[in-house]
């Protein structure tokens, strides 16, 4: 099954990248989740937790404030001023 | 001790002393410009990514924004200069002023007016001392600029550019900053930032080629009206980010230049002494033989 590359990025270092199977994450209209196979969007991100689930079904939280968020080819960056995990 | 081995003593000692300053510096200064070129790169995916997505929807939606649509007059322009707060930093700082000044003679010949915005001590000095105003300046932290600095300036810029001419708004802005080649080499760089022109975009797609059609939420005029800011503000980071890579490694090169200077003065120094202490010796001896002479002289008549 594909995957999606993952890649979640603040603005002074990268915080996290690797493969996932689902990225759940809080845009203005409300609560997204993407699975491989997304058509290409671009989101502005409600500050609030972005979840990544791994393929092995573990899962990664993190917070971001003031950014976006781009899928394309299955490929999701979520970009914001300030992000971490949590 | 005579007077001129004296002074020549002071003057090695003096040399002596600012030698292990400019050493300190020197060493100091390399070890930061690491840093600071790591934060460069770790900066870089942020940048990377908020620009490829400012070039998706300026090319994949057709969308006119005040942002990056060319106004039909440009009647006042901003120039934003970033130089260091500290000295002792070689040309630094006088660089990037002085493509400054270039870049405001070609804007006058253009018939716009000029504003400026100061980051750095340095620019604020300069600008003090020839009496010239600058609408906002930001001091402090140019070694170490941090995002809430960069996000200030952005919101001031782009405030400045949503007003309208006549309230005192401006048409245009430029930075002015060095941009980190190498160690050796630091380019003082003029880039216009508003209106955009998109760097290192994506190509616009041909006319017959598919798009990949992104879907915007909610909709692509409000995904660029919160993109485009953070992208100056991504901008207005790497700059300030670049601009303090370059002061470390200007300044890495200065004392360098500056401790070997200390040492040729110093081996100059030495010698000098050296010649001033024999030929007093000479002298003494001289003086000494001379009066023995004088002495065993006048026994001799007696």
């Amino acid at each position: 099954m594909a995957t999606l590359r993952v890649e979640l990025v603040a603005a002074e270092q990268a915080v996290w990248s690797g493969e996932a199977k689902m990225v759940v994450a809080k845009t203005v209209e409300g609560e997204i989740g993407l699975l491989p196979g997304h058509e290409p969007m671009l989101a502005i991100l409600a500050s609030g937790e972005v979840r990544i689930t791994l393929e092995s079904g573990e899962q990664i939280k993190a917070s971001a404030e003031d950014g976006f968020l781009s899928v394309e080819n299955n490929v999701v960056s979520v970009v914001a001023r300030q992000a971490a995990l949590i | 001790m005579g007077a001129q081995l004296r002074v020549y003593r002071q003057k090695i000692k003096s040399a002596q002393t600012t030698k292990k300053i400019t050493r300190a510096m020197e060493l100091i200064s390399a070890s930061r410009i690491y840093k600071a070129q790591q934060r460069v790169a770790a900066s870089n995916p942020y940048s990377r990514a908020v620009t490829r997505a400012v070039s998706a929807v300026a090319t994949y939606s057709n969308v006119a924004h005040p942002l990056t649509t060319e106004p039909a007059r440009i009647d006042r322009a901003a120039v934003v200069i970033f130089t260091s707060d500290r000295g002792l930093a070689g040309a630094f700082s006088s660089n990037v002023l002085k493509e400054a000044d270039q870049l405001t003679n070609l804007l006058h010949e253009q018939g716009k007016e000029v504003v400026y915005y100061l980051v750095g001590r340095k620019a604020v000095a300069n600008f003090g001392f020839r009496r010239r105003t600058a609408v906002q300046q930001w001091i402090g932290g140019t070694d170490l600029p941090q995002v809430e600095t960069a996000h200030e300036i952005a919101q001031a810029l782009l405030a400045a550019f949503n007003t309208d001419y006549a309230d005192g708004g401006v048409d245009e802005i430029h930075l002015v900053s060095n941009r980190f080649v190498s160690m050796i080499a630091q380019i003082p760089e003029v880039v216009r930032l508003l209106p955009l022109e998109v760097v290192e975009g994506t190509e616009a797609p041909e006319a017959s080629e598919v798009f990949p059609l992104y879907e915007f939420e909610p909709d692509a005029v409000k995904v660029l009206d919160a993109l485009l800011p953070v992208y100056i503000e991504s901008r207005i980071f790497n700059a300030m980010l670049q601009s303090a890579a370059s002061e470390h490694a200007a300044r890495q090169k200065a004392m360098k230049s500056a401790t070997d200077n200390a040492d040729k003065l110093i081996k100059n120094y030495t010698r000098l002494s050296n010649a001033a202490r024999q030929s007093e010796i000479t002298q003494q001896i001289s003086e000494i033989v001379g009066g023995a002479d004088a002495l065993s002289t006048a026994g001799n008549e007696d």
